[in-house]
C-alpha cells in the first residue's frame, strides 16, 4: 500500500573492479575521501551499527558541521549488500526530513566488470531528493549519485580522484 | 581503406579481424548512450521518468500515442544504454532514470576541455539570457 507514496530513485554504475574493491571505497574512509563529496565514512558494519561521513577540512572551514551524513546499518552483507539508514546533516531544512533507507547492491558479470546499484528511497524527503539526484548542482550542491558513482569509477578504474570542476575552482581560489 | 574486402571474406575465414570487430562488434557505451538520445520519442520517456521515477510501462504508454510494443521498443534502447533501470514491486515492473552515463560523459568532456572554459561558457551563456 506504501508504493503510491514512495519515492525511489536508482543509480547504477558499471565499474571495471572487483567487488571487494567496491566494497571497500564505499566503507573505508582511505576510500572515501577519494571521491565524491570527499570526507572519511565510518561504518560499524552490523545490524544497527553507526554510520558517519565526517566533513572534509575545506567544508569545516567553510562552517560546514562536523557530520555531513549519519545513519545506522540495517544489513551488511559484504562485498554484495549493503543497507543503511542516511540523514543529511549539511542543511536543516534536510536534516528535518529525517532518516532515508539507502541500498547498495554489489553484482559481479564477466570480464571482470561489476555492476554498482544505489536505491535510495527519499520518501517524505523531498529537498534531499532533489540535491542527491543533481538538480541542485548549480546552486552548490554537487551532482548527486551520478557524480559520486561516476568519480568512484574514475577512482577505482584509473587509481586516481576525478579531477572535478569545483576541485579545480576551490584551487583557482 | 587498407582492408579493402572484409564484407566479402567468409565467416570464419575473416582476414581482417580487428576491423570486423570494430565495426560488426563492439559497441561502446558512449555510443549506446547518444544513439539512445538521438530520439525525440525517448528523451520524452527520459523526461517522463524525471519528472516522477518509478512509473510502469502502462503509465508511460498513456503518455504517449504509440503502441504499447512501440514503448517497449524504445524502453528496451533506452536500458541497453543503462540510462532506464528497471525494478520488480510486487507485479509491477517500475522504470527508473538513470543519469550516471550521462554523467560519465560529462565529466570527460570537462576534463578534455577544463573546467575554465567550460564555466566561461556556462557564464557567458546566463549573461546573454539575462538580456532576454
Amino acid at each position: 500500500m506504501t508504493t503510491a507514496t514512495q519515492t525511489v530513485q536508482v543509480h547504477r554504475v558499471y565499474i571495471k573492479a572487483t567487488p571487494q574493491a567496491i566494497w571497500d571505497a564505499i566503507t573505508k574512509p582511505e576510500w572515501t575521501q577519494q571521491y565524491g563529496y570527499g570526507g572519511e565514512a565510518e561504518f560499524d558494519l552490523r545490524p544497527g551499527g553507526a554510520y558517519r561521513a565526517l566533513a572534509t577540512t575545506e567544508l569545516l572551514a567553510h562552517g560546514g558541521p562536523e557530520v555531513m551524513v549519519d545513519g545506522e546499518v540495517i544489513q551488511a552483507d559484504p562485498p554484495r549488500k549493503l543497507v543503511q539508514t542516511w540523514r543529511m546533516l549539511m542543511d536543516p531544512g534536510m536534516a528535518a526530513e529525517g532518516f532515508t533507507r539507502l541500498t547498495y547492491e554489489i553484482t559481479p558479470h564477466d570480464a571482470g566488470v561489476t555492476t554498482l546499484t544505489v536505491i535510495h528511497d527519499v520518501t517524505n524527503a523531498p529537498q534531499l531528493a532533489a540535491v542527491v539526484a543533481g538538480e541542485m548542482e548549480s546552486q552548490g550542491a554537487g551532482g548527486g549519485w551520478a557524480f559520486v558513482l561516476s568519480a568512484l569509477k574514475t577512482l577505482l578504474e584509473t587509481g586516481k580522484p576525478l579531477e572535478w570542476p569545483w576541485a579545480s575552482t576551490a584551487r583557482a581560489r | 581503406m587498407i582492408c579493402g574486402a572484409w564484407w566479402a571474406a567468409p565467416a570464419g575465414g575473416l582476414t581482417c579481424d580487428h576491423l570486423v570487430t570494430y565495426l560488426g562488434g563492439v559497441v561502446s557505451d558512449d555510443d549506446r548512450v547518444f544513439k539512445a538520445l538521438a530520439d525525440p520519442t525517448r528523451r520524452f520517456l527520459l523526461d517522463l521518468l524525471f519528472a516522477r521515477d518509478g512509473r510502469t510501462l502502462t503509465e508511460l504508454e498513456s503518455e504517449l500515442e504509440m503502441t504499447r510494443f512501440g514503448v517497449m521498443k524504445h524502453l528496451r534502447v533506452l536500458e541497453d544504454a543503462g540510462l532506464v533501470l528497471t525494478r520488480r514491486s510486487g507485479r509491477e515492473k517500475l522504470h527508473f532514470l538513470n543519469a550516471v552515463p550521462i554523467r560519465l560523459i560529462h565529466d570527460r568532456w570537462i576534463d578534455k576541455y577544463t573546467e575554465r572554459q567550460v564555466s566561461a561558457l556556462v557564464n557567458l551563456k546566463t549573461e546573454l539570457e539575462k538580456e532576454l
